[in-house]
């Protein structure tokens, strides 16, 4: 059991803080894998979200919603060399089940990668690759909440509003579930191989907050708001697929065992969620649509994320299942009913796609299950509650805090473009630019 | 003179200009666009969002004649449009008062 427990620490995501010391000699093959695995994870936000949510937008919108996840981009890179790195995989004053103010959020001393010389390692791959690698899942995190608050909120304020969510939300996060021993949600034990809830629920939560302190879009639901270009949005998801090998398997940080099995059960997930989505709205609503299996594809790669370094392709069936139905639901039904306007259904594809990942995350990761095996003395209902605990408390922490941060840039500057400028569409009066002089 | 317009179903130009051109029709003008008739719309359905499209894209073709000529044109476009199902589309004829070549000055019949 022991050897069983090591190679579950070593599949779990940046597994000890040890790790950071004990991996003196480089090993190229990972770094060749993780090197790749970066760009492949960028390609999901630029370009690959940004189509994605930009065909389902009215044409009016287009650019908007492009320049969003762009400017995210940059935004967040920026950050994460000022401070973003430092905070969310500094180790200095942790300590295995010592609960301090390190536990939640780093310290600064990598601020600007102070001290990271050409050839530091982390996990036997340079410092340098582990630290972009890393940027890519903020960058993502951010630009998915955008979906929710589309058509309708005003650049600088998103601007403002994602430079200090990052901060204050995003970058403790990631340092609670990743820096290692000592960190909060490490040393409950949660197994969050590539991000559901760091990344998902995170950015779920926050994108239904946000949509909700927004408000809805002018005319939601009576007015027909039909995506412009469905053929971006297949593009983008198609995009996100092919990118999500890098954000999964790339997750193992080595091209190994697990990145091999990540992979393997991303692909299997995937395609099962996006069966899933497409039979139950057959079902439902008639006709198989191009954007429901798109969505249920998307609503697998989410929950198949923190499971990716633990389940096995039957768990990975199951999983993908249950997810496309779950976030189908969400979105065509759970949303009409409770009336918010969550333009692109981000809280219904993330959040719940998520949440029900991390919770089957705890079923699946058991040897019976066909996973990898839980910890020594750990049992599958131990396991789901952890996984409940850290659900909740993703829910709780990123929820409280996004509602904060829209009331206090909301003081500073208006939130919402007003009505007549919702009309025109944002890309005239907010870009100046229209996406299609035809 | 005649101002004879039609609202036909789009996939049904080219078999309307092909019956005018046997006639011996020289020009018409054709303009996309959308409207309501007899023919229901339909809906479609993105994510549980339900829209019901009323208006049908239809394509507008104006043709002028000479009045001894309004039979023949009239004939020509029903059977290049029709497929004998609801949304064929309709022709309107209205009676035209002056025209006027730009190029020449030429007006009426000669200009036609």
């Amino acid at each position: 059991m022991k050897v069983l427990f090591r190679c579950l620490a070593a599949l779990m995501f940046l597994a000890t803080t040890g790790a950071y010391a004990d991996t003196p000699t480089l090993n190229s093959g990972d770094t060749a894998w993780m090197l790749t695995a970066t760009a492949l994870v960028l390609f999901m936000t630029i370009p690959g979200l940004a189509l994605f949510y930009g065909g389902l937008v009215r044409s009016k919108n287009v650019l908007s919603v492009l320049m969003q996840c762009f400017a995210i981009t940059a935004l967040v890179t920026v950050l994460w060399t000022l401070y973003g790195y430092s905070m969310s995989f500094s180790t200095t004053g942790m300590a295995a089940g010592v609960t301090n103010l390190n536990s939640f959020v780093g310290a600064f001393d990598k601020a600007m990668f102070a001290g990271m010389a050409r050839d530091a390692l982390v996990l036997g791959v340079p410092e340098s690759v582990f630290a972009t690698f890393q940027l890519t899942f903020a960058i993502i995190t951010v630009a998915l909440i955008v979906g929710s608050i589309a058509e309708r909120m005003r650049f600088g304020a998103l601007l403002l509003f994602a430079g200090l969510w990052v901060t204050v939300v995003y970058f403790p996060m990631a340092h609670m579930v990743w820096s290692g021993a000592g960190g909060f949600m490490f040393d409950m034990g949660v197994l969050d191989f590539a991000g559901g809830t760091v990344v998902h629920i995170n950015a779920g939560v926050a994108a239904l907050v946000a949509c909700l302190v927004l408000g809805k879009r002018k005319g939601y639901p009576t007015t027909a708001m039909p995506p412009h270009n469905l053929t971006y949005t297949v593009i983008g998801a198609a995009m996100l697929w092919v990118g999500w090998f890098g954000f999964n398997a790339g997750s193992a940080v080595a091209a190994n065992g697990s990145a091999g099995m990540a992979m393997l059960v991303t692909q299997i997930a995937t395609a099962a969620a996006a069966l899933s989505w497409m039979a139950a709205e057959w079902i439902l609503h008639r006709k198989p649509s191009v954007l429901g299996v798109v969505s249920g594809a998307v609503a697998g790669l989410v929950a198949i994320t923190p499971a990716s370094g633990t389940c096995g392709p039957g768990g990975a069936l199951v999983i993908g299942l249950i997810a496309g139905a779950a976030c189908f639901l969400a979105a065509s039904k759970l949303k009409r009913a409770l009336g918010y306007d969550d333009s692109l259904d981000v809280f219904g594809v993330h959040a719940v796609g998520g949440i029900v990942g991390a919770i089957l995350t705890g079923v699946f990761a058991a040897s019976s299950m066909g996973g990898a095996g839980l910890a020594e003395g750990v049992s599958i209902g131990s396991q789901v509650w952890i996984q409940t605990k850290s659900v909740l408390i993703t829910i709780v922490y990123s929820g409280v805090l996004t509602f904060v941060l829209l009331k206090l840039v909301g003081i500073v500057v208006p939130l919402r473009a007003n009505a007549d400028d919702e009309t025109e569409g944002l890309d005239l009066v907010l870009h100046n630019e229209r996406g299609y002089n035809f | 003179m005649k101002m004879v317009v039609a609202i036909i179903k789009p996939f049904k130009l080219d078999d309307v200009r092909d019956a005018l051109q046997e006639v011996g029709v020289t020009g018409i003008t054709v303009s996309e666009v959308k409207g309501f008739g007899r023919q229901k719309g339909h809906t479609e359905l993105y994510r549980g969002a339900e829209y019901v499209v009323d208006f049908l894209p239809k394509v507008k073709i104006e043709v002028a004649v000479t009045d001894d000529r309004v039979d023949a044109v009239v004939e020509a476009i029903t059977k290049g449009a029709n497929t004998g199902r609801i949304g064929d589309g309709k022709i309107f004829v209205l009676g035209l008062e002056q025209v006027v070549r730009i190029r020449t000055g030429e007006v009426d019949s000669d200009a036609l």
